[in-house]
Formats: structure tokens, C-alpha cells, sequence
């Protein structure tokens, strides 16, 4: 069996990120096992602008973006191995994968770095009645045979969902010639960035429907028509609103799952609210020299915090593969409250935690001039006014080592919202 | 006066802005950062955006290159520049930077490759 300090699943923005990250912090045998036969991942469909502003300070479409890294892994000399599918991988890091050049393959990893982004909610995740016609894509997969294959997957086209692929890929297909009728949202906000809702719809003027659902998809060999129904505050379609698009093509953009398989085959301990992998502030798993980063982790809205997640989750593999002996932990857990929905990592060890950790968090709807109030058990250790969060966009707050000095018999640290 | 709310499209953050017009002088507030200012300002006088498109790739490892303006050009221009996007194919290999199309429609702006793209 072949033995290696560090084992990346996914060469995507994650797993690069993680790479660099590894390598600068003194790991030097490193292994990226990719799936596909570019590196890059996801961001190779992704050919809109608006990538890198935090992280290069100039705005980069995805294939840029991606260069980037991929630039950064090749001067390191860090090995990849693309067509490579993961098949297994077990609690104690023997990770079996599968390539047409090398056939399968079990790996002995001293560290493993979760790295292997999300999928989109498919439509038999959804409940629509209907035929199972011809012309019914989830947005990403109209997005690759568009951008990468060059198929225009239809030309009157209703988009359900507000997610971000949605409301890029309603902009994209525009500009290739197909008219977006609409864009149908359950919610009564959007799932997207504000600034796609302004450059993808208002300038194209593409209505966006909030409170409003497909209800019914015609057509049995292609789809004919796509029937949109307003809904009411429990998510239930009003009787007496169906309007009835004629339409060739409905493309899916109604959420992201972090592809988990191995993760829970594995044994890791699966948070609930984010479905990843629940991490200490390392970003290690329940299952000791795992790591995650990415949309593996949470689904993120912004490559560049990825990127930089993905940094941290490198660095501490390094540090793992490097430590003797086992040093004196205090975790704590995070716990939420009131309106925020999970936070990432979901416990803190205050005594091994870096000088100033970022924790990123979700709130479960629109929260609109409230504060957001971090708690040392019972005492109140920081509250900030929030003009405004929304599910579609998430949020960090800084949390300092030196917070918890005197605070040796801490139980629970609490983040949450307030009037 | 004319006070106009928008929201910033520079990046992700997507900070609401709001721009009060008197006469030649346009005021910027909610900004975060001076591309916020900056956008605040040429979306009430001369929008402007960044386009991003594919054009056909003949023998390339895949069948389309990712393309975009090197600068942001006139909104009124994006569909005039889309119809010359999509006559428009090139031969692999092309590498990330390369000009596909210099000054397009006049805009100022040339097509830029925005992948490197290998010969099969």
C-alpha cells in the first residue's frame, strides 16, 4: 500500500486552496485525487466575472480564478492524479481509489482533506407533478453543457428557484438567444446575491416571482408549458393563481447538498443544518487527521472565503502530520439561537484555537435591524448591530484566543440573534 | 434633487447605496468601499458592465472558450457585442489573456480568453 502525508479528495478551489496551504506550512508529500480531467472543479463552468475581489483584489471569472491555484500546485510540484474517483475511505485513512491508467489503488494517508464540493437538489428532490419529459436540467447541469459542451439546452426557458446558478444561468441563456420568462421563488426572498438579482435579472428585465412555485410541468416527450402558482405563508400553493408559461425548458436551481458519501460511510459525525461534516476549529472532523473545507463542508456563496477556509483546513493538516505527542484540548461547543441556523466550526478548542478565528454562520430568514450577540456561557460577550441578513448570504464574526483567558471552565459559547 | 437606492454590484457583498443626484453633482452613501462610490456614481450617469461570455473552440480539449471584455463596456452595447461573440470562433491552442477580438464594436474594450485551452 503507498503511503502519503497528506491525501486532497477534490481539485477543486477547496482542495487547491488546501494544497498551497499544506505545502507552505512544511508538508511536502502531498496528493490531490481529482475526478474529472481538468483541476478546477466547479469554477470551470462558472465563466462570470465577480471572482478573486478579496482575494486578488480584481475581479476574475472562474476559469481565472481557478488558473490561480492551479498555477500555485504546479510550481509546488504537488502531485494530482485527474480521472481518479474516490471509492472509500476509512476511519483509520486508507483511501481506496479507482483511475482507467492505474486501476484501483488503496492509499495510507497521514492526513486526509475533505475536499469534494456539493451537488444540486435534482428534481425528484421536489415534488413537481408531471411527466418526466425531455428539457428539465438543475441549473449547474445547463451551466456545463452550455459553457463547457456549447448545447443551448432550450429557448423558452422558466427558471425555478433564486439561487445563484439560477439567476446567473437566466442571464447567460439571454445572451445566447433563449427568452427566460420567468424566475419562480418559493421563498419570499431570494436565495441569491443581491448584486445577481440586480446584473442577471433587472437588466435583462426578467421577472422574478416571489412566493410562487411550478406546480405543473407539461409535455411528455419535451416540455410544452410550465404552470407557476403563487403560494401562501406555509409554502402552499393559492388555488386560483396558476398561470401557465409556454415553455421548452426548466432548468432547477433550488439548493446545494455537500456530497457526503465518503464522509458518512467513514463514520464522521454529519451536522444536521449544514449536512457536512460537524469540525473543530482545525476544521477537523469527528474522526481524528480528517479535515474538511468548502462546499464539502457548508455550501458557501463565495469562492474567495472557500479559498481561504481551505487555507486553514491545509494548514492544520500540516500541523497534525508534524505533532508528537497529544497536547491538553478544552472544546467547547457552539451553540445557536435565535434565527441563526448553524455555525461552522461547531466547537471551539480554546486552548489549541488559533490567535483569531473566523466562524462563519447562516441565519434561517431575513433579519432585519437586530444584533447579533455572542455569549460566554451566561455573560455577554459581544453584540453587534445587523441592518440586515439574509439565508442567501453568509456571515462571519471573529473570535479571539485571548477571549477565553480566565475562562478555564467554560461550557457553552452561544451565537444568536436579539432584538 | 433625485435620490436613487441601489444595490452594488462591484462584488459579492452587494452593499445598498444610495445616490443623490443635484444637477452635475452625484453624492455616493452606504458604501464600503471607493469601487462602491464609483459604481454609484456611473449607474446613475453611464452604466456600465463587465461582459462575460464562451466563443467555439476548433480542436481544443473542450468545445467552447470562456471570454470576457477587458473592460467594462457600455450596457447599451451588450447585445451588439454578443452578436459578434457568437460569430466568432477560434483555433486551440489559446492561452489565458490572449486578444480574440481587439477593440469590439468599437467599445474600447477588447475580447479577452479567459482559459488557457490545449490542442487535443
Amino acid at each position: 500500500m503507498e503511503n502519503r502525508e497528506i491525501v486532497i479528495i477534490g481539485g477543486g478551489p477547496a482542495g487547491l486552496a488546501a494544497a498551497a496551504a499544506a505545502r507552505q506550512n512544511g508538508a511536502e508529500d502531498i496528493l490531490i485525487l481529482e475526478r474529472d480531467r481538468f483541476l478546477g472543479g466547479i469554477l470551470n463552468q462558472c465563466i462570470h466575472n465577480g471572482f478573486g475581489l478579496h482575494t486578488f483584489k480584481e475581479e476574475l471569472t472562474g476559469p481565472e480564478y481557478a488558473a490561480r491555484y492551479i498555477s500555485q500546485v504546479r510550481e509546488q510540484n504537488i502531485e494530482c492524479r485527474l480521472n481518479t474517483m474516490v471509492l472509500d475511505l476509512s476511519a483509520d485513512r486508507v483511501v481506496t481509489c479507482m483511475s482507467r491508467d492505474r486501476g484501483i489503488e488503496t492509499i495510507k494517508a497521514g492526513a486526509v482533506i475533505l475536499a469534494m464540493g456539493c451537488r444540486e437538489r435534482p428534481r425528484g428532490a421536489l415534488n413537481i407533478p408531471g411527466y418526466r419529459p425531455a428539457g428539465i436540467y438543475t441549473a449547474g447541469t445547463a451551466q456545463r453543457l452550455m459553457n463547457i459542451e456549447g448545447y443551448l439546452v432550450g429557448r423558452k426557458v422558466v427558471i425555478l428557484g433564486s439561487g445563484d446558478i439560477g439567476l446567473i444561468m437566466a442571464r447567460r441563456m439571454t445572451l445566447e438567444g433563449a427568452r427566460v420568462l420567468a424566475v419562480a421563488e418559493l421563498m419570499p426572498y431570494s436565495g441569491g446575491l443581491r448584486r445577481n438579482i440586480v446584473q442577471c435579472l433587472e437588466d435583462y428585465d426578467i421577472p422574478l416571482l416571489l412566493s410562487h412555485t411550478v406546480t405543473d410541468i407539461k409535455g411528455k416527450e419535451r416540455v410544452e408549458g410550465i404552470e407557476i402558482s403563487e403560494v401562501d405563508a406555509a409554502s402552499k400553493p393559492i388555488p386560483g393563481t396558476e398561470k401557465f408559461y409556454e415553455a421548452d425548458t426548466l432548468l432547477l436551481s433550488c439548493g446545494l447538498l455537500p456530497e457526503n458519501e465518503l464522509t458518512r460511510a467513514m463514520g464522521a459525525q454529519i451536522c444536521p443544518a449544514t449536512k457536512g461534516p460537524a469540525v473543530t476549529d482545525s476544521l477537523e472532523t469527528t474522526i481524528p487527521g480528517v479535515f474538511a473545507c468548502g462546499n464539502v463542508l457548508h455550501v458557501h456563496d463565495l469562492v474567495d472565503y472557500v479559498s481561504e477556509e481551505a487555507a486553514h483546513a491545509g494548514r492544520s493538516a500540516a500541523l497534525y502530520i508534524k505533532r508528537s505527542s497529544a497536547s491538553q484540548h478544552r472544546t467547547v461547543p457552539v451553540v445557536t439561537f435565535g434565527g441563526v441556523r448553524y455555525t461552522v466550526p461547531q466547537s471551539i478548542d480554546t486552548l489549541e484555537m488559533d490567535d483569531k478565528l473566523t466562524v462563519r454562520f447562516r441565519v434561517g430568514s431575513v433579519i432585519k435591524d437586530k444584533k447579533l450577540c455572542l455569549y460566554y456561557d451566561d455573560d455577554k460577550v459581544s453584540s453587534v448591530n445587523k441592518r440586515v441578513m439574509a439565508p442567501g448570504e453568509m456571515e462571519q464574526i471573529v473570535i479571539k484566543k485571548d477571549s477565553f483567558n480566565g475562562r478555564d471552565d467554560i461550557k457553552e459559547i452561544r451565537l444568536g440573534i436579539e432584538d | 434633487m433625485e435620490t436613487r437606492e441601489l444595490i452594488c454590484i462591484g462584488c459579492p457583498l452587494g452593499c445598498n447605496l444610495t445616490v443623490t443626484i443635484d444637477g452635475s453633482e452625484v453624492n455616493v452613501t452606504g458604501n464600503t468601499c471607493q469601487r462602491g462610490a464609483d459604481y454609484g456614481k456611473k449607474e446613475v450617469t453611464d452604466p456600465t458592465r463587465i461582459l462575460t461570455a464562451s466563443v467555439k473552440i476548433n480542436g481544443g480539449v473542450v468545445a467552447r472558450l470562456p471570454v470576457k471584455t477587458s473592460r467594462d463596456i457600455k450596457k447599451g452595447m451588450i447585445m451588439e457585442i454578443m452578436e459578434k461573440v457568437h460569430a466568432c470562433s477560434v483555433e486551440a491552442p489559446v492561452h489565458i489573456g490572449d486578444v480574440i477580438i481587439k477593440d469590439i464594436c468599437g467599445s474600447g474594450a477588447d475580447l479577452i480568453s479567459a482559459r488557457d485551452v490545449d490542442r487535443v
